[in-house]
């Protein structure tokens, strides 16, 4: 395993390229989703509120 | 006859944009589990390059993701100037950062290629030099679209920045071939239909799936960013409310 995880000496390299691409592509759909969610919650209460609004 | 103006309105856009983005996600985790399997364990050790070769199926894919998106964009953002709708420029905006993301991916495992292969982390080469502008690109069409309040000045003012930086793609992809450049010239040329490379055939497929992969990944997170613009743009309409009071009951 660790003989494979040497990558024939390029390792360091290999992994800092494939880890720092996951970590971005991971990272962007955390954020999209994220802003997706806080942004359903907030436009809810908005509703809410106008509808308390009028009827109160 | 299917109308296809009928999904230029965000609110009949809005639905289908998450189906398709629901379809996408999932096919693109598929297909980079298959590509990443394929790209250490399918494809051969290189005679010259040994392993690091292998950065290359993330480093191609993205670099050619980064040139494609930005073009798809500028054309979202054209679209969106010519016949006025919002949704078009709302598109682009939507593509910006995965696109900006792709050129730092493609910059920085270009970098962690070259080191081994070249002896450097960064030269001034046309290739890696126009790519980078690239990168600055999107940043300005980013700041320069948040910078103002107006949503339609703002699409105006980011859609001729995209426009102009069009031509950066060309530039980027004919280099190596216009300049004396360190970066190695295309090893995938489209010639009379068919496909002409050097490289062996299993790697071609390797890296055909990891393309497919980001480009299935980038629609599937554009279409997701894009809907919560439309939301937030569209916040006061009444499908916005009774999407809500949908979901709420």
């Amino acid at each position: 395993m660790s003989e494979w995880l040497a990558m024939g000496g390029h390792g360091l390299y290999i992994w800092g390229s494939y880890a720092v691409t996951a970590l971005f592509m991971i990272v962007e759909v955390i954020l999209v989703v994220r802003r997706r969610r806080s942004l359903m919650q907030r436009l809810g209460r908005m509703i809410r509120m106008k509808d308390s609004e009028v009827s109160g | 006859m299917f109308n296809l103006f009928k999904y230029a309105s965000p609110a009949s856009f809005y639905p289908l944009a998450g189906r398709l983005a629901m379809g996408f996600g999932i096919a693109s985790v598929i297909l980079l589990v298959i590509g990443l399997y394929m790209s250490f364990f399918v494809a051969p050790t290189d005679y010259k390059q040994g392993e690091g070769y292998r950065i290359m199926f993330i480093h191609v894919p993205a670099a050619w993701m980064s040139m494609l998106i930005y073009v798809v964009m500028a054309c979202w953002a054209a679209a969106g100037m010519i016949w006025h709708t919002r949704l078009s420029s709302m598109m682009a905006s939507s593509l910006a950062p995965t696109g900006a993301m792709f050129t730092f991916i493609a910059l920085w495992t270009g970098a962690l290629w070259g080191k081994p292969m070249w002896g450097a982390w960064w030269v001034w080469d046309a290739r890696l030099t126009s790519e980078l502008i690239l990168l600055f690109l999107y940043v300005g069409f980013m700041a320069l679209e948040s910078a103002i309040d107006d949503p339609r000045r703002a699409a105006r003012a980011s859609g001729l920045l995209a426009l102009v930086g069009v031509i950066n793609v060309p530039i980027i992809y004919y280099s190596v071939q216009w300049w004396n450049t360190l970066h190695q010239g295309s090893s995938i040329k489209v010639v009379d239909g068919g496909v002409e490379t050097s490289m062996s055939e299993i790697m071609v497929w390797t890296l055909l799936v990891m393309t497919f992969a980001c480009w299935f990944y980038t629609i599937a997170v554009a279409l997701t960013r894009v809907r919560s613009i439309i939301l937030e743009r569209e916040s006061g309409a009444s499908w916005v409310k009774a999407l809500l009071q949908e979901r709420k009951s």
